[in-house]
């Protein structure tokens, strides 16, 4: 590939202007559709909405999900709700406020076109998947109810009680399932993507495997849609489901798909931390606590006190120390580092002290428990769970957990890929959160992408390019093949013994502590090091048991892991490359006095695509420039 | 709910943290052809922290490191919500403890020196597929029998055209919070599959956009139990006991007007 492709970014005032390049799109005529096929990957929001939209528009769909049913995808614990703009007169709010709140929230690193084009559809959104059943929360008078999310100055995020991307989930799904049970929809489960077809440059299937057989199957189509996800579990512990992976997207790349903004990685400063060596998860407990709870850590580093027995003078509230306007509610990055620094400076509390408290001491005092115990019933009674401590008797211990990655595949404004007829939505692609993700807008991006945008992009590409369909014996396929068959081959022949989970637990530890909350430049060079023997030891001491045949979760994992390697030195070298602070990515070398994030639109105010060029060759870096018209980069500041 | 608190394995109390020792009878089955087994194992010292799952992972290194196959087990998201983990500890569906799936067990509910015996949902809907592993599809194919709104992409009216009181959003919510997991159809004995297609019938009965195809869809899920194979209710509300989401059976006697 020689340089950037196109964006093909819309001409014109950014506002309609998705209306007005949808409208200019070529069509196809009902009867050719029925004659194409689409291969969907993934069956989280984005896939599920499409793979139902392209159904219902008549093309033959081909589905592909590594869960046991398409219901079980991630998205389905979304908790908080998805915003939007839907514009009434007391309120306030509009299309423009959403859209400033996304481009301000991405720290003007995302594409201004693309921000308002979300905020445009996100009303739409609603209207879908109202129709669809999904039972969102009412006011009295039973229209929509909506709440304030996220530092939102309007109340903009629809909600189903705590479980707004389930609900949302079921509507996509059921929608799916409508059209398999038509017949319009080949739904093929427990399949993995192992390695993406292309024939002259273009995208045209997927090899996957099958998760209890072991048999490598080839799927072709005229288009391919990838809505795997994002790779938040390269950190092995994060918020995300055990089984989410970045092999699809990891895949593509090395078949010649950019990857862009690696490492905007989302930290999410309340979750549950980590105890053992083999816990598996860090489950997110909703900021709204920070309203309520106190933060604090002891003064004294390294006092192991119980923190019953800490008195007050002895307690440092360092978020309400050094932030005294915004106090306990600076945003989650800035929250995230303080409670890093502190832990490294000796005063965290916990296991390996690895741990804040959140306290409600306070706030119970104030208000009553019964109040308190009211309005985070459902929390409290989670956290007591998880850790068998009261949290209304002692503080809760809470820590930074990543959870959300806006890094993946570069696409254009039409969701496409560098790879013609690749096309990649939801978190999968590097989309519209710029360097930072609001709150409830991961979920209207990818109902967006999957509903409203793809479906329209997928049909111009397929009206401008009627491929013929290639067999499964064509050569693409077959070479395509005999990669996975070489890669199953290689982990199943290492011979050792240790487990691929060591080695993932490993890689998070080393990918938090480099490119985590916070990096500088011989800390990334360092885990470039530390990566490198990693993957040595990956590849010469790696136990697989059992064979390529029948079930085999190990080697499911093992195959993901290997992805993870390779993705995770793309992220240091993308977060070394970057030399500013924004949104998620803090450099400690770029850096205010007062220990502000500072970037540098002088020289980074561009998205990096990174190009593969073979294994043990240098990627190459590109950088697409963004322009901002409709509104200017400003700095934030909560001091 | 039945608490069986005696052959529960339950410790008395709460938090019993530190680290504890568990015995594991878990059911070993490499094909589904192969009549399958009890296989004992011991958890020496594991910490009281830990999930039950997450105690099988540690045992799933041991076995990998001695050469060993590891037990497979359904698993995603560890935080109750994907519905893919779901199996039988001492009998019951997810564990004795109420409004839980297996993945939010945590080992300090345990007494120390406990015997666990794990075994996977049974019932001829489900087919074997691979330890504690059956495959539940027939659940998805139920929902592609009719439960959904049949609208278009594009073609939704706005979303306030209809409006919702607050009490009927919130009771359609409840229903509308079934996981699939399966643990309903498990724990009854004609292994019916009545709770997880009436809160289904129920979720969208109830809110004005599931009226156009209510009748329709009522009687077409309910075929469709059938052919898969699920039993007819068996009245004993086992399924409402073990629901992660405390879906109430009242919704079966509710079913029983619908589509008629």
């Amino acid at each position: 590939m020689s340089g950037l492709p196109d964006p093909r970014l819309p001409a014109g005032p950014i506002a309609d202007a998705w209306r007005r390049t949808s409208e200019g799109l070529p069509l196809i005529s009902p009867l050719r559709r029925r004659q194409m096929t689409v291969l969907v990957v993934g069956t989280g929001l984005a896939g599920a909405s499409a793979a139902a939209t392209l159904a219902e528009q008549g093309y033959r769909v081909r589905v592909l999900s590594f869960h046991d049913s398409p219901r079980r995808a991630h998205s389905v614990a979304a908790q908080g709700g998805i915003n939007a703009a839907r514009a009434r007169a007391v309120d306030g709010d509009s299309v423009s406020r959403l859209f400033a709140d996304t481009v301000r929230g991405g720290d003007f690193r995302a594409r201004e076109a693309g921000c308002q084009r979300l905020a445009e559809i996100s009303s739409a959104i609603i209207d879908q998947c109202v129709a669809q059943g999904v039972p969102f929360a009412r006011e009295y008078g039973g229209t929509l109810a909506t709440r304030s999310f996220g530092g939102a100055l309007v109340s903009r995020t629809f909600y189903a009680r705590g479980q707004t991307g389930q609900q949302l989930l079921y509507g996509a799904y059921q929608a799916l399932m409508r059209q398999v049970a038509a017949g319009r929809v080949e739904l093929l489960c427990r399949r993995d993507l192992l390695e993406l077809i292309t024939v002259d440059g273009v995208a045209r299937g997927a090899v996957c495997r099958h998760l209890l057989t072991g048999a490598l199957e080839v799927h072709t189509a005229q288009a391919v849609v990838l809505a795997s996800g994002g790779y938040s579990n390269v950190y092995f512990l994060s918020t995300n489901a055990l089984k989410s992976n970045a092999s699809a997207i990891w895949r593509a790349y090395r078949q010649g798909a950019l990857f862009a903004n690696p490492c905007f990685t989302q930290i999410h400063p309340t979750c549950i931390p980590s105890g053992d060596v083999y816990q598996s998860k860090l489950t997110l407990m909703s900021e709204s606590l920070r309203n309520d709870g106190r933060v604090w850590l002891p003064a004294l580093a390294g006092d192991e006190r119980p923190p019953a027995a800490i008195p007050e003078a002895e307690r440092d509230y360092f978020l309400e120390r050094q932030y005294p306007a915004y106090g306990n509610m600076v945003p989650r990055d800035v929250a995230s580092r303080r409670a890093r620094e502190l832990c490294n400076a000796g005063h965290g509390v916990g296991p390996g002290g690895r741990s804040v408290y959140l306290d409600l001491r306070d706030a119970i005092a104030r208000e009553g428990r019964e109040t308190i115990e009211a309005r985070y019933g459902n929390l409290l009674a989670m956290y007591e769970r998880i850790t068998g401590d009261d949290p209304i008797t002692t503080p809760m211990r809470i820590y930074p957990a990543p959870h959300y990655t806006m890094g993946g595949l570069w696409v254009d404004y039409q969701l496409m890929s560098s790879i013609p007829g690749l096309f990649v939505i939801g978190e999968a692609n590097f989309s519209e959160h710029g360097a930072n993700r609001l709150g409830a807008s991961a979920l209207m991006q990818g109902l967006a992408d999957g509903y409203f945008i793809a479906p329209s992009t997928v049909t111009a590409w397929l009206a401008g390019h009627p491929t013929p369909a290639i067999t499964d014996d064509h050569p693409a396929c077959r070479e395509a093949l005999d990669r996975a068959r070489r890669r199953i081959a290689a982990l199943l022949q290492v011979g050792g013994r240790r487990p691929v989970d060591a080695f993932h637990r490993d890689l998070g530890a080393l990918m938090m502590e480099r490119c985590g909350i916070s990096r500088e430049a011989s800390g990334l060079r360092a885990g470039l090091q530390q990566l490198a023997e990693l993957q040595q030891r990956f590849d010469s001491e790696l136990g697989v048991p059992g064979s390529a045949e029948g079930p085999n979760p190990e080697l499911d994992k093992a195959l993901r892991v290997a992805d993870f390697f390779g993705l995770a030195q793309l992220m240091l070298r993308d977060a070394l490359a970057r030399e500013e602070s924004c949104g998620a990515h803090f450099r400690e070398e770029h850096q205010s006095a007062e220990g502000e994030a500072r970037r540098d639109d002088a020289n980074f105010a561009h998205i990096a695509a990174w190009e593969f060029r073979g294994d043990g060759a240098e990627p190459l870096r590109h950088g697409e420039d963004l322009t901002f018209t409709a509104l200017q980069p400003s700095i934030r500041s909560y001091r | 709910m039945t608490s069986r608190p005696t052959d529960s394995g339950l410790a008395p109390g709460s938090a019993s943290r530190g680290s504890l020792s568990l015995n594991l009878r878990v059911w070993r089955q490499e094909r589904p052809a192969d009549p399958g087994g009890f296989q004992s194992y011991r958890l020496e010292q594991v910490s009281a922290d830990l999930s039950l799952l997450e105690a099988l992972d540690q045992l799933n290194e041991e076995l990998i490191a001695a050469g060993e196959r590891p037990v497979h087990f359904d698993h995603d998201c560890r935080e109750g919500i994907c519905g893919s983990c779901g199996f039988l500890v001492n009998g019951q569906a997810h564990g004795a403890r109420a409004a839980t799936t297996v993945c939010q067990l945590y080992l300090r509910q345990f007494t120390d020196g406990a015997t666990l015996t794990l075994e996977p949902w049974r019932t001829r809907a489900f087919p074997a597929i691979q330890d504690l592993v059956v495959d539940r599809s027939a659940l998805d194919r139920l929902i592609g029998a009719g439960g959904y709104c049949s609208v278009n992409t594009g073609q939704a009216p706005d979303g306030n055209a209809n409006l919702v009181g607050q009490e009927l959003a919130a009771s359609a919510f409840a229903t509308a919070t079934c996981i699939g997991c399966g643990a309903c159809v498990a724990s009854c004995r004609n292994a019916s599959a009545s709770l997880f297609v009436a809160a289904k019938l129920a979720h969208l009965g109830q809110l004005p956009q599931g009226q156009p195809e209510r009748q329709k869809r009522a009687r077409s899920m309910r075929q469709q139990m059938a052919v898969e194979g699920f039993g007819s209710c068996s009245s004993n509300l086992e399924c409402e006991a073990v629901c992660p989401k405390e879906i109430s059976a009242d919704w079966i006697s509710w079913m029983q007007r619908e589509g008629r």
